[in-house]
């Protein structure tokens, strides 16, 4: 199993936390809870409130709505902040689809980490828009 | 059971092997026993107690009784006020621990709660073999072989319930191995006048600087991440109450310090002192602290012994295994947990509260629960399912979100499940949340009790028709008072159309 380093190295590793310092780093890792969900696992759950913010550091998940798959999830994606920024229960499902480790941090704590990380906050910004022009180019 | 030597449980074959003798191997044993599966249970110790034997190490524990509670004692209702006695159905094993407690405290002393688990333990004529020590485990067709020092045992269903008690220390600081465990603290007059840094700002680091509060010259407490305290984040896994005077000697200016930072290493000085350097993360900066003594409060792992070579996968650094919302192995069928490991189901954990699995009011449910679930789907032995008039399920849920000891003691992790078969309502009775909303069933309601992001406590109804599980939320109340008119017409109409 990783130790704390190593997290700390996976972390450096993901675009969203690409521009902290170690301690900053060491922080992410000691702020985050650290989850292992077997396959099969419902991890966000459709219409359930008190969701969290998930970022994937090792295995794959399956996003779905109404039970039909609409994307898929690797290492270094993240899930569950749209809920959480918007203040509703999620939309769709997120579940293992193989086993999978994640970085956890509870839904109410995650306005203050984004203020504390504002460059981590515009990472996901980032990654938000592209999802937006995928799902604008998808339409058109 | 008794050899000639006087001992229980002689090697051989079991349908069950418990390891472990605290709360949780005994409320396994004992359940697994009422539902007709007989279980060895091995111990490495001498006597029933487990941890409490020897920690928490300032003799009182963290989990209340209360002595004069809403609910009479011995009753089904009063376990929500009793956080440390086990679950036991003849009136004679209901309660022990308050029994036992001399009432000058809420919450019972070590010896006090050793006294109440040895009593359910004699009461109840549990075999366990004590003095047998685990040394092995290897799986021979579907059976596992559990090699102890006074022979192989083996068996088809394994429960492990050791704890999470072995000293843990992260390995990534250089020097970390010149600071004592916790559980090396030695006695508190020895740190008369002394400078000392505290690693750790967990409930073991709390509790070991409130001890030293009269004694220290100054106390530093440093860890990378912020304190988590209990009232702020509600839940019981935070730093508690009750140790919290160290912090507000800090936030006050009483000159003791609570610092958010990460240790980088620890060197000895030549006259002796410890040197810590250490690096701000929650602000900023480089610090060098010198101290003339050091306490690593860096918590416990589980002593899991050799199944990671069976295939048990774990998580949390290696400190507790991957398990299913029944608490078995998620790598490895027929191995399971209790007791304290049992935190490693995670269930649903709603706004981040985690659930009570880590202390005896949470998991020994989880034992009746676990010992019901292997006596059924390991030994055939059905668990009772009485169908319940569809007149009464209205009342019986509101009474099991009012009052269940079960749902209140863990939240959004244990549920009361009624499913709906043929026009018939059968009561499953007590089940993991996570289990009724992620796996295909019958439909069915789920009643539960669940703390949303305001701290507002309320019942927290699921609703399985088909495929689909829909969650909805009754009305808090600020008297905890969940079966009123209001209550009644919410459940009535989200049941409607599924009971007759």
């Amino acid at each position: 199993m990783p130790d704390t380093d190593e997290i700390i190295d996976v972390l450096g590793g993901l675009s969203l936390f690409a521009d902290l310092s170690r301690p900053e780093l060491e922080g992410v890792a000691h702020t985050f809870e650290e989850e292992w969900f077997p396959a099969g696992q419902r991890i966000l759950r459709q219409g359930f409130t008190g969701s969290g913010f998930y970022v994937i550091i090792d295995g794959e998940a399956a996003v779905s709505a109404n039970g039909t798959q609409i994307a898929h999830l690797s290492r270094g994606d993240f899930f569950g902040e749209i809920s959480l920024l918007l203040g509703e229960s999620p939309v769709a499902d997120v579940s293992s689809t193989g086993s999978l480790h994640c970085l956890v941090l509870a839904g109410p704590a995650l306005q203050e980490f984004l203020l504390a990380h504002p460059s981590v906050m515009f990472r996901m910004l980032q990654a938000l828009a592209r999802r937006l022009r995928a799902s604008n180019q998808w339409r058109s | 059971m008794a050899e000639l030597n006087g001992k229980a449980c002689p090697p051989g074959d079991y349908p069950v092997v418990v390891i472990g003798s605290g709360p949780g191997g005994l409320q396994t044993a004992y359940s697994l026993a009422r539902a007709g599966v007989q279980a060895a249970v091995l111990s490495a110790d001498d006597s029933p107690g487990g941890m409490f034997r020897r920690f928490p190490l300032f003799q009182r524990l963290i989990t209340w009784t209360k002595i004069h509670a809403p609910a009479e004692r011995g009753t089904r209702p009063y376990e929500w006020y009793d956080w440390n006695s086990l679950i036991g159905e003849d009136p004679a094993l209901r309660a022990l621990v308050p029994e036992y407690m001399d009432g000058t405290s809420y919450f019972p002393a070590r010896h006090e709660m050793e006294q109440g688990l040895r009593e359910f333990s004699d009461r109840s004529k549990i075999s366990v073999r004590y003095g047998c020590r685990w040394e092995s485990t290897r799986a021979k067709g579907d059976t596992f072989v559990v090699g102890t020092s006074d022979g192989e045992f083996s068996c088809r269903a394994l429960v492990i319930a050791v704890g999470m008690t072995e000293p843990w220390k992260p390995a990534n600081i250089p020097g970390i191995e010149l600071a004592p465990h916790y559980v090396e603290t030695k006695p508190v007059a020895e740190y008369a006048g002394k400078r000392v840094l505290v690693v750790g700002k967990r409930n073991s680091g709390f509790e070991v600087a409130d001890a030293l509060l009269p004694w220290a010259r100054q106390i530093v407490l440093a860890s990378p991440r912020p304190a988590r305290i209990s009232v702020l984040v509600r839940s019981t896994a935070a730093a508690r109450a009750r140790y919290l005077q160290p912090y507000e000697d800090h936030v006050l200016g009483g000159g003791n310090i609570v610092l958010d930072a990460s240790i980088e290493r620890i060197d000895r000085t030549p006259e002796g002192r410890f040197r810590t350097l250490l690096k701000g993360t929650t602000r900023p900066g480089d610090l060098a602290l010198e101290t003339d003594e050091i306490i690593a409060a860096t918590g416990f792992g589980t002593p899991l012994g050799d199944i990671g070579q069976l295939g048990v996968k774990t998580f949390y650094q290696g400190r507790l295994p991957a398990q299913t919302p029944f608490w078995e192995s998620a790598s490895v069928p027929g191995v399971y947990f209790a007791g304290s490991i049992t935190q490693g189901s995670i269930g649903l954990k709603k706004y981040g509260i985690p659930s009570n699995s880590a202390a005896v009011h949470g998991f020994r449910y989880n034992a009746v629960v676990l010992a019901r679930h292997i006596a059924e789907t390991r030994f055939g032995a059905a668990r009772p399912r009485p169908a319940i008039p569809p007149a009464e399920v209205v009342p019986l849920l509101l009474a099991e979100a009012t009052r269940a000891p079960e749902l209140w003691n863990q939240q959004s992790y244990l549920a009361h499940i009624l499913t709906f078969d043929d026009g018939r309502v059968l009561d499953e009775g007590i089940l993991p949340l996570a289990h009724f909303v992620d796996a295909n069933g019958p439909d069915g309601v789920a009643m539960a009790v669940e703390t949303d992001a305001e701290g507002d406590i309320h019942p927290a109804v699921y609703i399985r028709r088909g495929p689909r599980v829909e969650e909805h939320t009754l009305a808090s109340s600020p008297l905890l008072e969940f079966d009123t008119a209001e209550h009644v017409a919410q459940l009535t109409a989200l049941l409607k159309g599924l009971i007759a």
